[in-house]
């Protein structure tokens, strides 16, 4: 177990160390250990089942919800702790921000959808500052100019891709600084997903993302680290290069060369 | 027997039809009736007079009045309680044995006969809390009554709202309870609400459960309180249809035309309810 005194190494954002996570009796993840490095886009692959969307979701401590679970071991973001009951969940959910598999804004107004956040943890601000807030945030989704006259209208009548712009625009609002991305294209046809790979690429100047996908085509195109996940086990980690050129477990290469999963 | 699959298709389709004809029947021959008798008595008068002359002549104000009272009563206490306690096992409620315990009450108290909610009513609010026989005892009865209808109803309102907007209010930081209040609740409101109005249509229509705990026979004003009896529309057409000789068939189904239009309005109320938030919702 390795102590850590401070995290002095500025480009980790989050230490995995040990962490162990159950539900019930069945272990979903085990002994994981990774460094995230801040500012890049960190790829989990692995076949369904395998534990990556369980690890996703121990960043922003999503998996609360449901009953019988345990977590073990040790997570820190910035430095800090985010395992146990005293962590404080709002602010490490407005630091983490996640985008679901199926685009989910609220039956509101593409406006409303944004401010939610920031409603919600009461961020008293003037109108303008919201409307401030909503221009920045589409704007950092390329969203602005399709929509900058359309901010009244109900969100669920946008395209899919348009959603999960505008869901990724809700977190950039509530300033996450990192996102869980679960399978954010898996809905998306080949144009739409190469716009939001595009989009992630971008984000990256800024946010630290950690993206769960199946397409192994797109780990490797947008992705700077991979980790392949097995039967709860983070089997390699590194490089997303030398992962999918050269990588140094046999399973891993079954896995990308295709022959299982 | 062996028949041709298609013809025996065809009779089944004809008895299913049958059955569904039928059910329009006595619905439709109510209506019918009670419209085409009760009409002649409706006027101005017989909707805001007291009734006089030993009920035989004169309005029935003091009933609508009455019914009102109880039925707002009965709202007042059974939404609160009834819409709280629907969050709370629609959301919070863990599924052990003590949850599925109260789950199964609530069922069993839907299917309790009315009287024996008026019995209830008779011996804890009338005797044990000595509220006597009274509107507070009358409502309390009748919000017990509907309780069910409206947890029920609430409930079903609550689980529709897709969980994936909770997932995501959660990992935008939203507290559990900013959630309900801010996501769950206003996207269910309109199952809440007409819940509600059908209780509402069930507590104004029932005789039983204000027989002892409120109802009075022949009351020709207005109360003062909460603790005081009314009068109310079903107790009074069971009592001028089986208690007073010689009231007149025009009174009677008056009477009954006013009840069964205030349920059918409030009816009418729900479903205008429900139709304006369906069209809003589009998930």
């Amino acid at each position: 177990m390795i102590i850590s005194g401070g995290n002095l190494d500025k480009t980790i954002k989050i230490k995995i160390l040990d962490l162990d996570f159950w539900y019930g009796t069945f272990q979903a993840l085990k002994k994981i250990n990774a460094s995230i490095t801040e500012k890049k886009i960190t790829a989990l692959i692995g076949p369904s089942g395998c534990g990556k969307s369980t690890l996703l979701r121990v960043f922003n401590r999503m998996n609360d919800f449901i009953e019988g679970v345990r977590t073990e071991g040790s997570v820190e973001i910035d430095g800090k702790e985010i395992l146990g009951p005293s962590v404080d969940l709002v602010s490490l959910r407005k630091n983490v921000g996640m985008v679901f598999q199926r685009p989910n804004p609220f039956p509101l107004s593409v406006y409303e959808n944004i401010v939610f956040g920031l409603r919600i943890h009461r961020d008293h601000l003037s109108k303008r500052e919201y409307d401030n807030m909503v221009e920045k945030s589409l704007k950092s989704v390329l969203l602005w100019d399709e929509l900058k006259d359309r901010l009244k209208k109900p969100a669920l009548s946008l395209s899919l891709e348009q959603k999960q712009r505008l869901c990724i625009a809700r977190l950039i609002a509530v300033k996450s600084d990192v996102l869980l991305m679960d399978e954010p294209c898996s809905t998306l046809d080949p144009q739409s997903t190469a716009k939001i790979e595009e989009l992630m690429i971008e984000l990256k100047k800024d946010y630290t993302i950690i993206i769960v996908t199946h397409n192994m085509q797109q780990a490797s195109r947008i992705s700077d680290d991979t980790g392949f996940m097995l039967l709860g086990e983070l089997v390699e980690f590194g490089k997303t290069k030398s992962i999918f050129t050269a990588p140094s477990d046999k399973r891993t290469e079954d896995y990308i060369t295709g022959r299982y999963g | 027997m062996n028949m041709n699959p298609r013809t025996t298709q065809k009779l089944a389709f004809a008895f299913f039809l049958l059955a569904t004809l039928l059910i329009i029947v006595p619905v439709g021959l109510i209506v019918v009736v009670i419209i085409q008798k009760g009409l002649p008595a409706i006027s101005w008068e017989f909707l805001t007079s007291v009734p006089k002359k030993g009920m035989r002549a004169g309005g029935i104000f003091p009933a609508i009045i009455g019914t009102l009272y109880l039925v707002s009563g009965a709202i007042l206490f059974a939404l609160p309680i009834g819409l709280f306690s629907a969050i709370y096992l629609s959301e919070y409620a863990k599924d052990n044995y003590m949850n599925r315990i109260i789950k199964l009450s609530i069922v069993n108290l839907a299917g309790v006969p009315s009287v024996v909610y008026g019995l209830f009513g008779l011996a804890l609010f009338v005797d044990f809390f000595k509220f006597g026989v009274s509107i507070l005892a009358g409502s309390l009865t009748l919000g017990i009554m509907i309780l069910p209808i409206i947890i029920t109803a609430s409930r079903e309102a609550l689980e529709a709202v897709p969980s994936s907007f909770r997932e995501v209010s959660l990992s935008l930081g939203a507290s559990k309870w900013q959630t309900i209040r801010h996501i769950v609740l206003p996207n269910s409101i309109s199952g809440i609400i007409t819940g509600t109005i059908l209780g509402i249509g069930r507590a104004a229509g029932e005789t039983a459960p204000i027989l002892f705990t409120v109802a009075a026979f022949y009351i020709p004003k207005l109360p003062h309180s909460i603790f005081d009896q009314v009068m109310a529309l079903p107790y009074h057409l069971y009592v001028i249809s089986t208690q007073v000789p010689n009231v007149s068939e025009q009174i009677r189904y008056g009477t009954a035309l006013v009840l069964i239009g205030m349920v059918l309005l409030m009816n009418l109320a729900a479903i205008i309810i429900r139709y304006q938030f369906r069209k809003k919702k589009k998930w």
